[in-house]
């Protein structure tokens, strides 16, 4: 049954372009997006249980460079590949720098990159054209081409994100980030080479970030520093994949769909207050549903009070 | 002369960075929480220092006390209701928390107080001093001296007070401390309400300092990490000399390579600091 269900939403997310009008279609490229930012921060967060708010940093970075390559007059493929793979390299060497840090020092010092980026995002004027904000060449082809174009593409990313996802939760690397998640000394103790594998999940939990802000760039032809390192790209994908399980292959896809869902039918409609409900529905998730709407899916590590430790 | 004058700015904006990091401390060393809301607090602090004086005429350092009392009263309240309920959780599950309170509570403030500059502008204006090359304005002077006050008052009172004791004793072992019977949640209610009061207090300090909004809030819980970090967790002495030493840092940054890169270099130092001493100056691991 469940198989069937799969199947049937993997036929209409192919065929959605050719029935759906340009509102739906930008409502679920919208939650293609966030499915892969969902599943990138899986990785980090869900598998190995490291507390990552640098999504954000990421997503930003891949659309900056993105957009620059592009404006530089690289095609607009090239430059989104190009720049998943700078965000990437890039998570790969700052997870050599901040990867030893365990618990809150972890969380702070990636919540810091984005700002960090920003402000350099900020100073580098002739590149990014700092805070006024970078213009994107504009694609010669009709808006609801355009429209299909960029589903598909954030189709391709959210697919990618989803098979990695099931590939690793069946490899070592799956097998070894869950052990670094229960017990990194034990991990370390049996051998597994917790360094390697946690910096592969930072890496992995940039390269599909850095893609969507790559494609995001082009998809809005206009991006700035306040919107693409933006806090909250850090955190909606936490949020998601606390409400559809952690750790689990297919649970931050649904919270994904339901958070978005939830804020298009709900508080989207309360504009002067949106984020504020946002806050409420962050904490009621935290305060009375800490593990997910599927339940088992997010294993809550109850540490004794006595021995908390960062 | 110059590098006089910076080094005298920078040690009077360290004196209110260590009260504005110290409540931040507090609560992280003893309830292990990162309390997003702190940056939060501190404009709350600072908005009600403003209308005070706007429409009652009551001396913002003279507000300093209101400011705490009233702080003390949502920080035990809030971390009474919501907190208490994760408290030893894994690290996401608190710190989650604490942001979407964190977003509640600035999506209140920018509904209510606009998200404008405004700034107390203290009429007749104290002026400042003149020595010799170096000036120092006296309003922010008396800030610092208030900021350092407060921390020290802090210190005193986790050293000498019963209750004091209590928040020590629970941060060193909280079983054993309820052992001795110890009320744990009242102590780590106490414990956050007294976070929020040196927030508020820092808060009042601030808001003749500096203009304030709700848009200054992250840049201050940012700070408040750094300070922390810097200084070593737990100590208060420590975040004195964390608060100072970013201060001076600040000030010389922004004179060698301009003041839009304050943040940068002050990150890109911590995270120098979290490779090669994540112990901080002081060099003390705190309890843990």
């Amino acid at each position: 049954m469940t198989r069937l269900l799969l199947v049937a939403a993997a036929v209409l997310t192919l065929v959605l372009p050719a029935i759906a009008d340009n509102y739906v279609l930008r409502l679920t490229t919208t939650m293609l997006m966030y499915s892969a930012l969902a599943l990138g921060w899986n990785f980090i967060g869900g598998f190995a249980g490291y507390p990552s708010f640098a999504t954000a940093a990421f997503f930003g970075l891949g659309a900056y460079a993105g957009g620059v390559l592009q404006t530089k007059g690289l095609p607009m493929p090239a430059a989104w590949i190009l720049a998943g793979t700078i965000a990437a390299l890039f998570a790969a060497a700052l997870g050599r720098a901040i990867l030893h840090l365990r618990g809150h020092y972890f969380a702070i010092a990636s919540l810091v990159v984005a700002e960090v980026l920003r402000e350099v995002t900020n100073s580098a004027t002739d590149l990014t054209g700092g805070g006024m904000g970078l213009n994107l060449p504009v694609l010669p082809v009709e808006v609801t081409t355009q429209a299909q174009l960029f589903y598909y593409a954030m189709l391709i990313v959210a697919a990618t994100a989803l098979s990695t996802t099931a590939l690793v939760a069946r490899h070592r690397l799956g097998f070894g980030l869950r052990c670094i998640q229960q017990n990194e000394d034990a991990a370390i103790v049996l051998g597994v080479n917790t360094r390697r594998y946690k910096v592969a999940a930072l890496t992995l939990s940039a390269l599909f970030p850095g893609l969507c802000g790559a494609i995001y760039a082009s998809w809005v032809n206009y991006i700035d520093p306040t919107d693409v390192y933006d806090v909250l790209l850090s955190v909606k994908p936490i949020v998601m994949v606390l409400l559809g399980g952690a750790g689990t292959v297919l649970g931050p896809v649904y919270g994904a769909f339901l958070f978005l869902l939830m804020e298009e039918m709900v508080w989207r409609n309360v504009l002067q207050f949106h984020a504020g409900l946002l806050g409420i529905i962050v904490v009621c998730l935290v305060l009375f549903l800490p593990h997910g709407l599927r339940g088992g899916g997010w294993k809550f590590r109850r540490r004794r009070m006595g021995e908390v430790a960062p | 002369m110059l590098y006089i004058q910076v080094l005298v700015n920078g040690l009077v904006l360290g004196g209110l960075y260590s009260a504005i990091a110290v409540g931040f401390s507090l609560v992280w060393g003893v309830l292990n929480v990162i309390n997003i809301l702190h940056g939060s607090l501190i404009i709350l602090g600072s908005y009600s220092a403003f209308f005070a004086y706007q429409y009652l005429g009551i001396d913002p350092f003279l507000f300093v006390p209101v400011a705490a009392a009233l702080l003390f009263c949502l920080g035990y309240v809030i971390q009474l209701v919501f907190i208490n309920r994760v408290m030893g959780s894994p690290v996401l599950i608190t710190l989650t928390l604490t942001f979407g309170l964190n977003l509640l509570l600035y999506n209140v403030m920018i509904l209510v107080f606009k998200a404008d500059f405004r700034k107390i502008i203290l009429s007749p204006p104290l002026g400042s001093i003149n020595l010799g090359a170096v000036i120092v304005p006296i309003d922010r002077l008396i800030s610092m001296a208030f900021a350092l006050a407060l921390v020290g008052l802090l210190y005193a009172l986790l050293r000498g007070s019963r209750i004091g004791r209590a928040i020590v004793a629970v941060r060193m072992d909280r079983e054993a401390a309820q052992l001795m019977g110890v009320k744990v949640t009242r102590i780590y209610a106490i414990t956050f309400g007294l976070g929020a009061a040196m927030a508020g207090a820092a808060g009042s300090l601030f808001s003749v300092m500096f203009p304030i909004s709700p848009e200054a809030a992250n840049a201050l819980l940012g700070k408040a990490f750094v300070i922390c970090v810097l200084g070593g967790l737990g100590s208060v002495p420590g975040v004195m000399i964390g608060g100072l030493t970013l201060g001076t840092i600040e000030s010389y940054s922004a004179l060698f390579f301009g003041p839009e890169y304050s943040v940068t270099i002050s990150f890109t130092m911590l995270i120098l600091l979290l490779m090669f001493r994540p112990t901080g100056i002081m060099g003390r691991r705190g309890f843990q």
